[in-house]
């Protein structure tokens, strides 16, 4: 309980990781949140291998956490890039009223 | 010993809250400050536990630059009035949210139960090439190995930045009507004849200017 082990990162990892979902699956509001659902997924694989890197004492996890950095803060640019030409043909980022596809 | 682990309950414990938060919080604004609030919280885990550098690096980037950017984009576009909505379904009664409940519960619990049975060989810990040492700081050795080992993937990563900013720039890109703007090469290609016009005055008359 009172030394904190490996175990403990990645059940918060787990914990935020199934948050993350949660939000994806649920959401009816509109697409920012689902995107930061995202970021909280990236942010839970994160938690994993920082966590992963101390304890096994190697620096690589902590090499690839700033490959992901990197790669969340180009996801995060476009899909909002995404999200403002899709407001402006359609006026709306409601959810539910995405349905183009027929999904 | 005792002093860590409470600090660890108490930002793990700010950090899960922050993240229900913003799935759950009705003013899209409010998510955006409770996502911040969840980065500061596991950017002060990682400074704990000995990632610095990538505890500092997580505030820069992720508070500093992509909080920042969500809450420019939904103060931009006009999402103020799907206030009330929360979780709401306008067509179906709602299947969605039990199904997804049981969908993400049964996610959670096989990560549990497979970081509850997890081990590594034991002769892991003899393979790995790149261990952490305690001599210099931890920005240090990330820099010993990120510009000598991970070059390669260093520089694809910023070429991943430059196609993501281009990608920016030109999907929000819009030629507006009726912008004035400076043509060079109009500037440039004009001749005498067409700018200057020489006009012969006649002592007491002027000169009628009509263009």
């Amino acid at each position: 309980m009172f030394s904190i082990g490996l175990g403990h990162y990645l059940t918060l990892a787990a914990i935020i990781f199934t948050i993350g979902v949660v939000g994806i699956f649920l959401n009816r509001k509109n697409v920012i949140v689902i995107l930061m659902s995202i970021e909280l997924i990236l942010l839970a694989v994160n938690i994993n291998l920082v966590a992963f890197s101390i304890f096994i004492n190697d620096l690589s996890g902590q090499i690839f956490t700033l490959f992901i950095l990197t790669v969340a803060a180009a996801e995060a640019a476009i899909g909002l890039a995404i999200i403002v030409v899709y407001f402006r043909n359609s006026n709306t980022i409601r959810v539910e009223e995405i349905k183009n596809l027929k999904g | 010993m005792i002093a860590h682990s409470v600090f660890f309950y108490i930002f793990s414990l700010i950090a899960i809250v922050s993240a229900v938060m913003v799935t759950v919080s009705k003013n899209t604004v409010h998510s955006v400050f409770f996502l911040i609030l969840d980065f500061i919280s596991i950017s002060c885990l990682f400074i704990m536990i000995g990632a610095e550098f990538l505890g500092m690096i997580m505030l820069i980037v992720y508070v500093g630059a992509v909080a920042v950017l969500f809450l420019f984009v939904v103060m931009m576009l006009n999402v103020a009035e799907q206030k009330g909505q929360w979780f709401s379904s306008r067509w179906d009664g709602g299947t969605h949210i039990p199904v997804g409940l049981l969908v993400s519960l049964i996610i959670f619990f096989e990560l549990i139960v497979v970081i509850g049975g997890w081990k590594y060989k034991p002769d892991l810990l003899n393979s790995l090439s790149i261990n952490i040492s305690t001599e210099v700081t931890n920005t240090r050795s990330i820099g010993n190995v990120l510009y000598t080992d991970y070059i390669h993937l260093f520089q694809i990563s910023g070429m991943i930045l430059l196609v993501a900013m281009i990608g920016a720039i030109v999907l929000t890109y819009r030629e507006r009507a009726g912008v004035k703007r400076q043509s060079y090469v109009k500037q440039i290609s004009r001749e005498r004849d067409e700018g200057v016009d020489l006009v012969e005055a006649e002592r007491n008359k002027g000169v009628k200017i009509d263009v």
